[in-house]
């Protein structure tokens, strides 16, 4: 349903069976489907495990970490049941990601579960979608009921004596719940509420047992790193940053739409040459890089490579791949107001430096961008996002925080034209670009 | 005394009308309770399709829902309490939620919600005289690339401007 975009720089791996029938079993199995799985059987958990690690496969919901390295954390020898749970609670902002998978290839989902299972020893998988994603959610349900058919999951996978279950399950509507631990309280049917770490999930998770959590986009590149070779996937992008990833390219540019890019590509190029640049014949502010809760990048950083290492060594983060693109017409205040106005709302109220932290932030942003900010209400700002980080059980805290710092520090000159009672300068300049 | 009797009665008379779901549902729910150790685990899901089904979650929805999970009515409260999409008073029949979320905001979300509630004459979580139409100004729906999006109950519209949104609109009055 949503529209798919093509540029001659990607190199489509996880989007590879994009718009060519993949939802239909029969279909993704002349596109190699559930050949990957089949290799998998004869590789060995600890085989698997290596081939990820070497591939260099960093998890693509927002932290990053080491796919192979996070499995490899999975006790051997548990006297609980593991499992595998698939992230689809995807909804950062500016990030669109998960669904075009969904929508496109349900089945590289199911076949990167059944592999994680195999490599940690897990027989039960669950993949979550959230709730707004109805549509999805039946597409997943239909290709799980059509893998049982044919022998893909049940009992005795490919004749292997191996039993594998998946299962679905839906989300009703919580940003919160993207937080793996928070994403297991609500799969066991309670309120998104984020548990202290450690345990790890994968000592104590779902029900007790060790559980792997993984973004959807990790897994659906799992069965083209076992199919292609972990040193392949590797070449792809820069050392310790294998692969592509999907880019969300959305805001003011040209062509937004999800493009897949090697990991490590340009991103002044990413917006200049792939998205088309800005319209309107107006020059770039800012960009966020990775979803709205990282940092902003000011329009004369963005000369970087977009791999977790080389947007960390700038201050940001490469986040989930959501690139959110501001022209100069921007008001940067109600930028960090409407940030600040998500994740207020998102916040769960359990860790009080978050819950009190945004609302606080949300309060006076309003008050600044209404024209009855104070001069010290900028540093004050400053200060409690600064207190706010690290001290929550989750990262929203951080979230909410980070990307704040950065606008104050960043855009400070724009904080204070709000000050003395003026009007928001860019009230009228900023025109919507309808499309 | 009396409130407390009457009340005694009436929790009689909710028990008897046990609610009635479509077979589909029923079908589903029975499924899901085989996919977990716990029952509680189908809480979520099963508290969207209810709604779906009652079109919002009365008293006697969640009264069902807790005994069949052997849950207290106010443990499926709590969890209710939570999840931005469930709720618990009725509503139009179609819900426009509009995103005005950072990347729909900087293509005109913002332009777009106030444009439905003028021709709605509806603000944020209201529902039309006629009971047709509710308006919600929601967070991100995964519609960044395609922004500015609008979700009509589970259905995308994307890319919208002033006039398609219109024609949208327009397309689900004469559903009706």
């Amino acid at each position: 349903m949503a529209d798919l975009v093509s540029h001659p720089d990607e190199v489509k791996v996880v989007s590879r069976r994009f718009g060519l029938g993949a939802t239909n079993l029969d279909r993704y199995l002349e596109l190699d489907g559930y050949k990957a799985v089949q290799k998998a059987l004869g590789m060995g958990a600890d085989g698997i495990v290596n081939e990820v690690k070497n591939s260099g496969l960093r998890g693509r919901g927002g932290a990053g970490f080491s796919t192979g390295l996070k499995w490899s954390f999975v006790p051997k020898q548990a006297s609980k049941p593991k499992y595998i749970l698939c992230n689809g609670d995807e909804s950062e902002p500016g990030t669109c990601k998960d669904r075009l998978i969904f929508e496109h290839d349900p089945h590289a989902v199911i076949e990167g579960v059944v592999i994680a299972g195999l490599a940690v020893g897990a027989r039960t998988g669950y993949i979550y979608v959230r709730g707004e994603y109805r549509y999805l959610l039946e597409i997943v349900q239909k290709a799980i009921a059509d893998a049982y058919t044919r022998g893909f999951l049940g009992k005795n996978i490919f004749g292997s004596g191996y039993d594998f279950d998946v299962y679905w399950h839906g989300g009703a509507g919580a940003y919160e719940v993207g937080e793996e631990s928070a994403l297991m309280e609500s799969l066991e049917g309670k309120r998104g509420i984020p548990r202290i770490k450690p345990p790890f999930p994968a000592v104590v998770g779902l029900w007790g047992g060790p559980t792997v959590i993984n973004n959807a986009e990790t897994l659906a590149s799992v069965p083209h790193i076992i199919l292609g070779g972990a040193e392949w996937y590797a070449k792809l992008g820069p050392p310790k940053n294998g692969g592509t990833r999907l880019f969300c390219l959305s805001g003011h540019v040209k062509r937004p739409g999800v493009y897949e890019l090697p990991m490590g590509y340009n991103l002044r190029k990413m917006i200049f040459e792939v998205g088309g640049g800005i319209p309107n014949g107006r020059a770039l502010k800012a960009v966020v890089p990775g979803g709205s809760s990282t940092p902003v990048l000011k329009s004369d950083e963005i000369d970087i490579a977009m791999d977790f290492d080389s947007v960390a060594k700038t201050g940001s983060m490469l986040g989930s791949g959501g690139v959110v693109v501001l022209d100069e017409t921007t008001c940067i205040v109600k930028f960090a107001l409407r940030t600040m106005k998500f994740y207020q709302h998102e916040s769960c109220g359990w860790c009080i430096p978050c819950r009190e932290g945004t609302d606080w932030l949300k309060k006076t942003l309003i008050r600044f961008h209404s024209g009855g900010g104070m001069k010290k209400d900028i540093d004050n700002m400053y200060y409690l996002s600064e207190n706010m980080l690290g001290r929550t059980f989750c990262p929203l805290g951080d979230a909410a925080a980070m990307p704040t710092m950065a606008f104050i520090k960043k855009f400070r000159q724009e904080f204070e034209d709000h000050l003395d009672g003026k009007p928001c300068p860019f009230e009228k300049a900023t025109e919507p670009v309808l499309a | 005394m009396w409130a407390f009797t009457s009340w005694y009665f009436a929790s009689f008379v909710v028990k008897d009308l046990a609610m009635k779901f479509s077979e589909q549902f029923e079908a589903r729910f029975a499924e899901m309770l085989t996919h977990y150790p716990t029952k509680r685990s189908v809480l979520v899901p099963t508290l969207l399709y209810a709604q779906d089904e009652a079109g919002y979650l009365s008293d006697e929805v969640i009264e069902e829902i807790a005994r069949r999970l052997e849950l207290t009515a106010l443990e499926v409260r709590n969890v209710i309490s939570y999840y931005s999409m469930l709720t618990t008073k009725p509503r139009g029949k179609y819900n426009v939620q509009v995103c005005t979320n950072i990347a729909c905001m900087l293509r005109g979300g913002e332009e777009l919600l106030e444009h439905c509630e003028k021709r709605l004459g509806i603000g944020h979580k209201e529902t039309t005289p006629d009971g047709l139409f509710c308006l919600e100004e929601v967070e991100c729906i995964g519609g960044c690339s395609w922004a500015p999006a609008v979700q009509v109950n589970y259905d995308f519209h994307e890319n919208l401007t002033t006039e398609k949104m219109d024609r949208v609109l327009d397309e689900y009055a004469k559903k009706n």
